[in-house]
């Protein structure tokens, strides 16, 4: 997993590498500033202390102090750049994973989980890396820096905390993993909690017009209650480390002062034989050392708690990274789209492969270039998974799709998307300009050619109404525009692609009944060679077409024209009679 | 350039009194919380600083006491080992003593702060349930949320480690001061001088890393925003094979964040070995002077009064200038805590002195029966027939009249805001058991109707009257009451779907829930779910599909069982059946009750009985579905699909 995530170190490997240098060498600087610290106290601590060898040893301090604080600065500058490169690569790379995802891909992962990947779960990444890079790295060199130290010092004192360490780890990671498991279990109240709010706040009208309130709070309170139990337990367990830190050192001071003292007073080891040098200097060290030890001992467990919830994030991002795109080019793609010919050949197709029913079943059609094509039937008889399949949104399950007379399997994407223009059911503009929304259609479009796109599409009346124009403000999701507004700028985007194949996917719902004819007739009198698809509910809409194919229920129930299919096909009739009903009923009223 | 200054200079005060107030507030909250615990909790904290800080004093004392005269009189271990004893006897009692003070302290702490948190949390929800619905017309939910999800944190953070840390290390810095100042005013001096470069040191850095750690939390918002926006425009985007653009977009603010995140980072980074070796310099300089000093045999200048210079002090210090600078870096490092704190909790209480929505009707509704003679009377017991009481303050006398569903709104006028007026000069009769439907695009004044009825926002002019009474007079929470609602969004609660049904009505039994069910047709797909009316619904029931969530809404307001309806009509696509099942549903439901339908398709509001016709905010046309086609006004062009209706 980690192998995979540092592949987006790339750039910032050579940051990544200097950074633990720098933070090796600060740790061994720092060592020897205390052990040199210990000499200038034993100086200072003799009979008639000399001035000049005082000022040495200040001097040598200084320029040591002066070495660890560069290292330090440029651990810190590698740091920082290494980690927040590295996260810049990652949701680079993320992104560009994600799209490349499938319709089918996207499908499977909700917005709001990708998009907390993208960015909290980068961050804690980010921060992790730095700790690597940064903390674990130094803090384990610290504790051996100073337990060899310590060592060199006197090795008889240095037991004490050789003995102390193992016992304090033990304890200190034992809170750690009761806690963990007792946090993680509070935080899905706290979710649940969250939740619970999120449901208050969006369902306030609910709540107050059956006069819930009292209801809620009680809820509430018993949630809240429940979770601050819970944080209660964890909270009292984590706050045992600050006094079992203090027992150690505590205990480690007042060990020192005494067999320290008895030490630089007997200068004899206690236990082991022989003599020794050992004096206040040593044990002002020794102490320093002691404190060192013990907190990179509790430091070390911090980083296990943060680390290991940044695991989590990885394992996230790992998941996406790891989904395979199920829509991949072909090797030697066909670069160009001959014509916009359509055939249909025994096609089926469901969204699962482990679904039991066939979405699309059995479908064989045969569209040539420049006709118009209706299509129409109920919600969920398959219009849209129809229309997705011609430019290889999806893929058929089985069965093939021609266009221009290959399957839609052998072409380059990018060529066939280009030549087949979709305007989706739930179509979206962007935040921007009228005209940057446009160029999304043809990036070298002249303002000529988007205004006679715009007229086609009947919507270069209302925009030249607005104060400015084409230079329009687009609001996310184009909610400064109606509804039908909206679905016009969609159709002279997708005209701007100049396609073979233009598919409108129910794109004339908001639009009045006049204009609906008038786009037609634009479409079909401006782009006579374009092979034309429209999804649609109105009849209106699909009854000048040269074929109209009702769906029903995954299945072509007929195809035919307009005259014909109300002869002889039921579905017709009855949306035709329904839609029609105003004039009959009109009629008979009067 | 003068005045620019002035005006932020008063600016920022103005800020910082702000801050300040917010600031007490919390602390007056949490000394009213828990008064006694707060003072003990504070003994402890400094006894057991204290106690820490004595390791100094007694390392000097064995160094003067112990060691040098061994060293000066050459005086055995023997000779020695009684007074070293005695000083680490009481070491060990101290620390006994400061380790009990820690472990109370630390225990109490964990335990007030979560219930005081809690006690926030609830208070917040409370205040919330009794805000009126304007407040979460104009506010975004996540601002909402972020009270719950962020700021209460802040207060947590900010309560349980800057108080603590605060307290603990002003202690220890109080005690170092005495200690330092007994010992040697001069090397005092020089401690306090290099804390203050580090002071200086760690704003410096401190505030340029906060500065950019803002920018930083800024620019992902940014990157949030365009990745939420194409995420979900990702279809468009590759029918479009816009890909490498929107990349190149995405870069471009993900180079942003970069940079601010770096430097943010570095500057952070920065502090701690800067800090750091400031102290390393400052132990050299101490070590340096106070050796200078010992040598000279210049007067040691103390608390105390002059006193001979010994080098144990001078040892000690070293220790003390370390533990120090230790302490004002403690307190330093809460700074972001107590700022980001103060403004968690400057919202939370902004939230809690908003005005609540006020309920001063009087008239209430009560359970009633007709006595042998006839008239209207309240009793205990549920009959199925309610009443509005009425206490008429001049006389006393209290009139019942019966609740039947009559609404009418005479010349009603009303702007959500007073400078903008939204509905003009609305006037109409809903008699009981009639069905009136809006109709009319976005923004014409559908819901907003709706939104009177039930006072979820009072008008500016005109009368309504329920049942022959000015609703301004009606209890809040009975005019709501007596009108069921089902809207366009669902809004489900987490819970069973026997709870969720029952929302609409809490002493519903199980077997009025069962009819209630049946009544909206919900009955059986409930039963076909694994655990039946059990099942657990969760995040708005996303384990159900949009109609069945459509169903068990109307589900709940069928066993509300009020006499009067607002149906807000679904216009998310649901498959054939399911949309019939609901068709079916909605008629049964509004059967027999006095309903306002807000129509988004007009197939649906032909069996209405009165449609008006809505156009910014004015009924431009009345009458019912054969009416209103005669006339070949608007509704007729709407009907024909001359206009676009939405």
């Amino acid at each position: 997993m980690l192998k995979l995530l540092a592949k987006s170190i790339r750039e910032y490997k050579i940051y990544a590498i200097l950074t633990p240098i720098a933070m090796v060498l600060e740790v061994l600087m720092e060592s020897f500033i205390v052990f040199i610290g210990k000499d200038l106290i034993n100086i200072m601590q003799a009979d008639n202390p000399e001035i000049k060898q005082v000022l040495l040893y200040g001097l040598l301090l200084i320029v040591m102090a002066t070495i660890s604080l560069l290292c330090g600065i440029g651990g810190a500058v590698f740091g920082a750049r290494a980690s927040t490169g590295f996260a810049k690569n990652l949701r680079g790379d993320l992104f560009k994973k994600i799209q490349d995802f499938s319709f089918s891909n996207i499908d499977s992962f909700k917005t709001s989980s990708l998009v907390t990947r993208l960015t909290t779960d980068v961050q804690m990444c980010q921060m992790a890396f730095q700790m690597i890079l940064r903390i674990v790295i130094r803090c384990p060199l610290q504790l051996i820096m100073a337990i060899i130290m310590g060592f060199m010092i006197n090795y008889e004192l240095a037991l004490i905390y050789v003995l102390l360490l193992p016992a304090l780890g033990i304890i200190l990671f034992t809170i750690v993993r009761v806690t963990m498991k007792i946090f993680r279990r509070a935080f899905t109240k706290y979710d649940n909690l969250n939740n619970s709010v999120q449901e208050n706040i969006k369902g306030i009208r609910v709540v107050k017009s059956y006069v819930r309130e009292e209801h809620e709070k009680e809820k509430f309170s018993f949630a809240s209650n429940d979770l601050s139990q819970n944080f209660k337990k964890a909270e009292r367990i984590v706050a045992l480390n600050n006094p079992v830190m203090q027992i150690f050192i505590h205990v480690a001071i007042m060990l020192l002062c005494y067999f320290g003292a008895k030490t630089a007073v007997t200068h004899e080891f206690i236990v082991f034989p022989g003599k020794i040098d050992f004096s206040v200097g040593e044990i002002s060290s020794l102490n320093t050392y002691g404190l060192e030890i013990l907190s990179s001992m509790m430091m070390l467990a911090m980083i296990f708690v943060t680390l290991s919830m940044s695991l989590e994030s990885a394992r996230r991002i790992k998941e996406v990274m790891l989904t395979k795109s199920d829509i991949v080019n072909p090797e030697n793609p066909i670069m160009d789209v001959a014509s916009g010919d359509i055939v249909f050949e025994n096609v089926n197709f469901k969204y699962k492969a482990d679904a039991d029913k066939n979405v699309l079943e059995n479908i064989n059609l045969n569209i040539k270039s420049g006709q118009t094509v209706g299509i129409l039937g109920s919600t969920g008889s398959g219009k849209t998974s129809l229309v997705n399949l011609i430019s290889r949104l999806y893929d058929v399950s089985s069965g093939a799709i021609y266009v221009g007379g290959h399957d839609v399997r052998e072409y380059d994407i990018e060529v066939l998307r280009n030549q087949i223009s979709v305007v989706l059911q739930k179509n979206l503009l962007f935040s921007g300009t009228i005209k940057e929304n446009l160029r999304w259609g043809d990036k070298e479009a002249t303002d000529e050619q988007m205004i006679e796109a715009c007229k086609t599409a009947c919507a270069d009346e209302f925009i030249q109404s607005f104060p400015k124009g084409y230079d329009t403000f687009i609001e996310e999701g184009g909610s400064n525009v109606s509804g039908g507004q909206k679905q016009r700028l969609c159709i002279a985007r997708a005209l701007l692609k100049k396609p073979k194949v233009l598919i409108l996917d129910d794109s004339t719902s908001a639009v009045d009944t006049k204009t609906d004819m008038l786009i037609r007739k634009g479409l079909k009198e401006n782009n006579p060679q374009i092979t034309k698809i429209i999804i649609a509910q109105r009849i209106s809409s699909v009854s000048d077409a040269d074929q109209i194919i009702i769906m029903n229920d995954g299945k072509i129930d007929a195809i035919g024209k307009h005259d014909e299919l109300l002869k002889t096909n039921k579905i017709y009739q009855e949306v035709y009679y329904s839609q029609n009903k105003v004039g009959d009923e009109d009629g008979s009223q009067n | 350039m003068e005045a620019k200054t002035k005006v932020n200079n008063t600016k920022i005060k103005a800020k910082r009194g702000e801050t300040l107030k917010h600031l007490k507030r919390l602390i007056k909250d949490l000394w009213e919380f828990a008064r006694w615990k707060l003072i003990l909790i504070t003994i402890c904290i400094i006894l057991s600083a204290v106690s820490q800080t004595t390791g100094s004093i007694f390392l000097a004392q064995i160094i003067n006491n112990v060691i040098a005269p061994s060293i000066e009189n050459n005086m055995t271990f023997a000779e020695l080992s009684n007074t070293l004893l005695k000083y680490i006897l009481i070491m060990a009692g101290i620390y006994t003593v400061g380790l009990i003070a820690n472990i109370i302290y630390t225990q109490m702490n964990a335990v007030l702060v979560q219930n005081f948190l809690n006690h926030i949390r609830k208070r917040t929800f409370n205040k919330m349930e009794k805000l009126p619905i304007r407040f979460f017309d104009t506010h975004t939910h996540g601002d909402i949320m972020s009270i719950y999800t962020n700021d209460i944190d802040t207060i947590r953070e900010l309560v349980s480690s800057s108080f603590t840390a605060i307290i603990s290390s002003g202690s220890i810095l109080i005690a170092l001061i005495i200690i330092m100042l007994t010992y040697s005013i001069y090397l005092a001096l020089i401690v306090f001088a290099g804390v203050f470069a580090m002071v200086f040191v760690s704003r410096k850095y401190g505030g340029t890393a906060s500065k950019y750690f803002i920018k930083q939390q800024k620019a992902i918002g940014e990157v949030e925003g365009f990745v939420e926006e194409s995420m979900n425009g990702m279809k468009v985007i590759k029918v479009f094979c816009h890909e490498k653009e929107t990349y190149e977009d995405f870069q471009k603010k993900n180079e942003y964040l970069r940079s601010c995140s770096v430097k943010g980072n570095t500057n952070g980074n920065i502090l701690g070995p800067v800090v750091g070796n400031i102290g390393n310099i400052l132990y050299v300089i101490v070590a340096v002077v106070g050796t200078i000093l010992f040598i000279n045999k210049v007067p040691n200048l103390t608390l105390r009064g002059i006193v001979r210079f010994e080098m144990g002090y001078v040892v000690s210090f070293l220790g003390m200038a370390r533990q120090f600078s230790r302490n004002v870096n403690q307190i330093s490092m809460q700074t972001n805590t107590i700022v980001m704190g103060l403004a968690g909790a400057k919202r939370v209480y902004n939230l809690m002195e908003l005005e609540e929505e006020v309920d001063d009707g009087y008239v209430t509704l009560v359970n009633a029966k007709y006595d042998e003679n006839g008239n209207i009377i309240e009793c205990e017991e549920k009959t199925g027939m309610w009443a509005w009481k009425y206490p008429h303050a001049k006389t006393g006398e209290i009139t019942y009249t019966k609740l039947c569903g009559d609404i009418r709104m005479f010349d009603v006028d009303f702007g959500y805001n007073p400078d903008k007026i939204v509905l003009h000069d609305i006037t109409l009769y809903a008699e009981p058991g009639q069905r009136v439907a809006f109709v009319g695009a976005t923004g014409a004044g559908k819901t907003t109707i709706t939104n009177l009825i039930n006072r979820f926002y009072d008008i500016a002019d005109g009368k309504i009257r329920y049942d022959g009474i000015n609703i301004n007079k009606i209890k809040k929470s009975d005019l709501r009451r007596s009108l069921g609602i089902v809207l366009q969004d669902t809004n489900l609660f987490t819970g069973t779907v026997m709870e969720n049904i029952r929302y609409g009505r809490l002493d519903a039994t199980d077997e009025e829930v069962y009819a209630a069910a049946k009544t909206a047709n919900a009955y059986d797909f409930i039963t076909r779910l694994p655990q039946g009316f059990n099942t657990m619904l969760t995040s708005d029931g996303a384990n159900l599909s949009q109609g069945q969530r459509q169903l068990l809404s109307i589900a709940r307001a069928a066993v509300a069982d009020a006499p009067v309806m607002i149906m807000d009509e679904a216009t998310s696509s649901i498959d054939t059946r399911t949309e019939a099942l609901v068709q079916e549903g909605t008629d049964k439901i509004m059967h027999g009750r006095t309903v306002f339908f807000i129509a988004h398709r007009l197939s649906t509001v032909q069996k209405c009985d009165v449609i008006m016709v809505l156009e910014n905010g004015r009924i431009i046309e009345r009458g019912n579905h054969q009416e209103l086609i005669a006339k070949h006004g608007k509704y007729y062009q709407l009907y024909t699909g001359v206009f676009e209706l939405e």
